[in-house]
């Protein structure tokens, strides 16, 4: 039976999985090891189809800062990793920007949104009084 | 002379979660002090996600954890100061302190907390071997010139050390177009969280190197090779192993140590395993009144852990702050022994304790299959299995003072016991 050992990166806490072909479940595999659900889902799609949440920054311009922290609104295919960096590298964004704000919509036609992952202002604390206070 | 109720030493994810809780618990002038030029420390730097589990049951990227506590301050309205820059502490809770605006500041506070968090050990704590040429920078330092400051420091790279860090860079640095030929690993286990491994060195076929070190950086202007070598049990270079690389750059993740120079200032005692100071179950230190908490104390793996510990500091202080803290009463020592190398807190005043205490601890190698044990006078209390420990994963352990009637106990210890025996 085709199986394989993986560890689970979903959260901090690792856990160890095995993931074994399985015909008769529902999934077509089965996982164990896992402390929750997720870890169940994860051992699978990394079987099927790896993804991951990319991480990176943008160039930013009038901010005291020189790069916008950005991720993926959720997780991408891992194989259009490379790509998805080319795309987000030739990005340029001016402040005010919100955290959560879109950045790139949609990247590569995976239905996932490239969003800024702080706020960022044009002096950045003066920006969080206004924004939270007036 | 201004004067404050509470002061906290550092703007990070600490300093702003035991703010926070200490207006929580109805303290109202609190002063925050940060000496960069923005809130968040260095989760604003930490721009993988992974952080506040925990915490939030969801998945943030540094900046964005760092980002809901800024909010949740600046909407209580707690007094914060940047770009400034503590120079000194006194036992009697005194805080000399710059700024360019304010210039040199005096300020008399009720309690302190100390939340200055960590810093790198560089390439002198370790002693390589080689010429001095640009090129060799810590992982946190490249860190920060590549998220914030939009610097790309180098085209081939090898990496020293495996924690956390280092494995993240070695990720962020390929996806920013970098060659990382190796990650060097002096133990024969990996310092950072497993996750890290297969996301940031499996997913990129960045080679990891156990048990071998850098035994010679080459060139003069610039990093322009560094050989590495496999290392026996006793970690000394083994001849005949060597691998040279051509590279740029040199990075080093090889540990971190508390910043505690305040501290040491402020005559407040530390620990010698953690080199942060010695800490009760209310997150005080030697001195009255003076609390610390987060990577200041002992370097943690999850910011999710410091905010925890963070919110007993200042909960604590404000405790303090009302005189609603017992001082003369009986002081129970925690001890780590046995493969154990240490425990936070270091002391425990039952008196001080509503129900439980969460002791945190780590061990001093990978066991497999071991039990830590509790025992006070020792007597075993309670035992907690675990299949994996290992020095890189902190281990946490809640102590029901009311259950196990501790009052009576002079030291608890805890230690590792293989599974049968």
């Amino acid at each position: 039976m085709e199986a394989r050992d993986m560890v689970c990166i979903v959260c901090p806490l690792g856990c160890k999985l095995k993931v074994i072909k399985n015909e008769e479940s529902q999934n077509g595999y089965t996982v164990e090891g896992n402390k929750c659900f997720r870890g169940m889902n994860y051992g699978i799609t990394e079987m099927t189809n790896p993804t991951r949440v990319l991480t990176t920054t943008v160039i930013i311009s009038g901010s005291s800062i020189r790069r916008l922290p950005v991720k993926t609104s959720g997780p991408i295919p891992k194989h259009l990793i490379e790509e998805a960096m080319k795309i987000i590298n030739e990005i340029e964004v001016k402040t005010p920007i919100k955290v959560g704000q879109v950045i790139i919509k949609n990247i590569l036609g995976t239905g996932v949104d490239v969003i800024a992952s702080r706020s960022m202002f044009i002096n950045s604390e003066e920006g969080y009084l206004k924004d939270h206070l007036a | 002379m201004v004067h404050y109720d509470i002061v906290v030493i550092g703007g990070g994810p600490a300093g702003l979660a035991a703010a926070i809780e200490s207006r929580k618990n109805g303290v109202k002038n609190i002063l925050v002090i940060e000496r960069d030029r923005e809130l968040g420390g260095i989760l604003q730097q930490c721009i993988h996600n992974g952080f506040g589990l925990q915490i939030f049951k969801e998945e943030l990227t540094g900046p964005e954890y760092a980002e809901r506590f800024i909010k949740e301050l600046i909407n209580m309205g707690i007094e914060y100061k940047l770009d400034t820059m503590v120079l000194e502490v006194s036992d009697s809770k005194m805080i000399t302190a710059v700024n360019p605006t304010d210039g040199m500041l005096h300020i008399q506070a009720k309690a302190i907390i100390l939340a200055m968090g960590c810093r790198e050990r560089t390439r002198g704590a370790i002693r390589i071997p080689g010429t001095r040429p640009a090129g060799v920078l810590t992982a946190g330092t490249a860190q920060r010139f590549v998220n914030i400051e939009g610097h790309m420091i180098g085209k081939k790279v090898v990496i020293l050390g495996s924690g956390d860090i280092g494995l993240i860079m070695a990720r962020r640095m390929t996806l920013e177009g970098a060659e990382v030929l190796a990650v060097t690993e002096l133990m024969p286990y990996s310092g950072g969280l497993t996750r890290n491994i297969v996301q940031c060195l499996e997913d990129f076929d960045i080679p990891l190197y156990l048990s071998h070190t850098v035994i010679n950086v080459e060139g003069h202007d610039r990093v322009e090779a560094v050989t590495i070598a496999q290392v026996d049990e006793r970690l000394k270079p083994i001849k005949g192993t060597e691998k040279r690389f051509e590279c740029d750059t040199l990075l080093l993740s090889v540990g971190l140590i508390p910043e505690n120079e305040l501290s040491k200032s402020a005559g407040i005692k530390l620990d010698n395993v953690t080199s942060g100071p010695i800490v009760n179950e209310s997150m005080e230190t030697s001195a009255e009144g003076i609390f610390a908490c987060g990577n200041v104390v002992h370097v943690h793996d999850l910011v999710d852990w410091v905010t925890k510990e963070s919110k007993r500091a200042g909960k604590n202080a404000a405790k303090y702050v009302k005189g609603q803290l017992e001082n003369n009463c009986k002081n129970i020592k925690i001890k780590g022994i046995n493969g154990v190398r240490y425990v936070v807190p270091h002391i425990v005043r039952p008196d001080n304790v509503e129900q439980t205490v969460e002791l945190m601890m780590r061990v001093d190698n990978i066991y497999k299959n071991v039990k830590l044990v509790v025992k006070s006078n020792g007597e075993v209390i309670k035992e907690v299995k675990r299949k994996h420990v290992a020095p890189g994963e902190m281990e946490n352990i809640n102590l029901d003072f009311s259950k196990f009637n501790l009052g009576n106990s002079d030291e608890i210890s805890i230690e590792i016991v293989k599974e049968g025996e």
